[in-house]
């Protein structure tokens, strides 16, 4: 379901930002809130505690 | 004088806003034009809104709205599902499925959990390539214990419409949070494993989700199966199809899923029809910080999954306008304050300009 997931910082350039920048299977790149009613991210934490997915730095 | 007979109520249900199947009908389709034939994706949305598929195994099959059923069954549009790459021999973790999802916050006169628990009655119009015993399943997941129940059906002619309806008994066992996440499914088994094949016609707490019985219904690529018509509603008999209008239904849809897009363009085309944009003046151009607010068409269930583009069709990217000057593509975008009302978009640096605009689509399905 994801190709890369990635942490994004806001403004600041310093702090960790509330959403995660998600490159799905059909290539395209959405962002993904940090919110457990959001259905990405609850697979997105399904799939780190799996192993199968690693959340990478920002860029 | 004359007597005019009044027509006594009976029992049946005849409210309004009985069923509580968005989009059953399968008239709304916002990502892809109509008759647009896309592989269904596991886990994910590719067809009719609010209609989600799986598919994990060697099988492949599409999703489409499908157009020009009136004589048959009443609807013009169907869902359609054709098998593009066969699976004849299913492995037990197999999964070629398609459902909906029902918020709880929309079912709490079921009842569940007690007692009183209500009966509800699903109803469809089918076409299958594939003849004999087929199953639905209905479930109850999210907060607490996850509990389904399986029903078997029989399709009795190839590739003719055929009406079916089904009738579950309330869960007594297992009340229903009332909250967003938490919902009601019901979907048609294309074919499950043995993992998932269990005993019909009960709650259980089981991962079961169909019956050894039910057929393969991906083993050739010459089958198909469409569904529409589908109403799920509270009693112990199916009334007549609840016909909406395609803006009352959209509207529902997009408590789901929106976009900015002219509703026939699909996300992700080129174009400025739609665009949001903020403010500015001309001349007013920075090489900097450029924010803007979009405000959703409507609330969402929950904060969304964005995706945002550009008027190149470039995804993550926005445009940056530098007014009578000209409109660059492939700019940097970045988000703060997502939540289920809006969103902000800002540039923090590119080409110079005073204007930030692009598209995006708003995910929050369950």
């Amino acid at each position: 379901m994801f190709k890369e997931v990635k942490k994004q910082l806001d403004i600041d350039g310093k702090t960790e930002s509330n959403v995660l920048i998600a490159t799905f299977d059909d290539d395209v790149t959405r962002i993904v809130p940090k919110d457990t009613n959001n259905v990405d991210y609850v697979e997105i934490l399904k799939q780190v505690k799996e192993g199968t997915l690693t959340i990478k730095d920002a860029d | 004088m004359t007597l005019i007979k009044v027509k006594s109520r009976g029992t049946d249900n005849v409210s309004t806003r009985r069923n509580l199947i968005i989009n059953g009908d399968m008239k709304v389709q916002q990502r892809y034009p109509i008759g647009t034939a896309t592989q269904a994706p596991h886990n994910g949305y590719a067809g009719p809104d609010r209609w989600k598929t799986f598919a994990s195994g060697g099988g492949v099959y599409t999703i489409t709205q499908d157009s020009g059923h009136q004589a048959d069954t009443g609807h013009d549009k169907a869902l359609k599902i054709a098998v593009t790459t066969a699976d004849t021999s299913i492995a037990a973790g197999d999964v070629y499925s398609f459902l909906t999802r029902i918020e709880s916050n929309s079912l709490q006169h079921l009842q569940y959990g007690t007692s009183s628990a209500k009966s509800i009655t699903f109803s469809f119009w089918v076409r299958a390539t594939k003849t004999g015993t087929q199953a639905v399943f209905f479930s109850k997941q999210g907060t607490g214990q996850d509990y389904n129940h399986i029903k078997e059906f029989t399709i009795n002619a190839s590739n003719t419409w055929e009406h079916k309806t089904i009738t579950i008994p309330g869960l007594t066992a297992s009340t229903m949070v009332n909250d967003a996440s938490t919902y009601i499914q019901a979907g048609w088994m294309l074919k499950y494993g043995s993992t998932y094949q269990g005993t019909k016609d009960t709650w259980t707490t089981n991962s079961h989700f169909t019956t050894s019985a039910a057929v393969n219904n991906m083993d050739s690529t010459s089958n198909t199966f469409y569904v529409t018509g589908v109403q799920l509603e509270v009693g112990d008999s199916a009334s007549d199809f609840e016909y909406r209008s395609f803006d009352e239904e959209l509207m529902l849809c997009q408590r789901y899923y929106q976009k900015s897009y002219v509703y026939e363009t699909a996300p992700g085309t080129g174009t400025q029809h739609g665009f949001w944009s903020t403010g500015g003046h001309q001349g007013g151009t920075s090489t900097g910080y450029v924010e803007g607010i979009i405000n959703f068409e409507r609330l969402m269930r929950a904060t969304p999954t964005i995706t945002l583009y550009d008027h190149a069709g470039n995804s993550n990217k926005c445009a940056r306008l530098a007014t009578g000057v000209a409109r660059y593509t492939n700019e940097s975008i970045s988000t703060s304050n997502i939540n289920a009302r809006g969103i902000t978009m800002y540039s923090a640096s590119g080409t110079a300009a005073g204007i930030v605009q692009g598209h995006y689509t708003a995910s929050a399905e369950l």
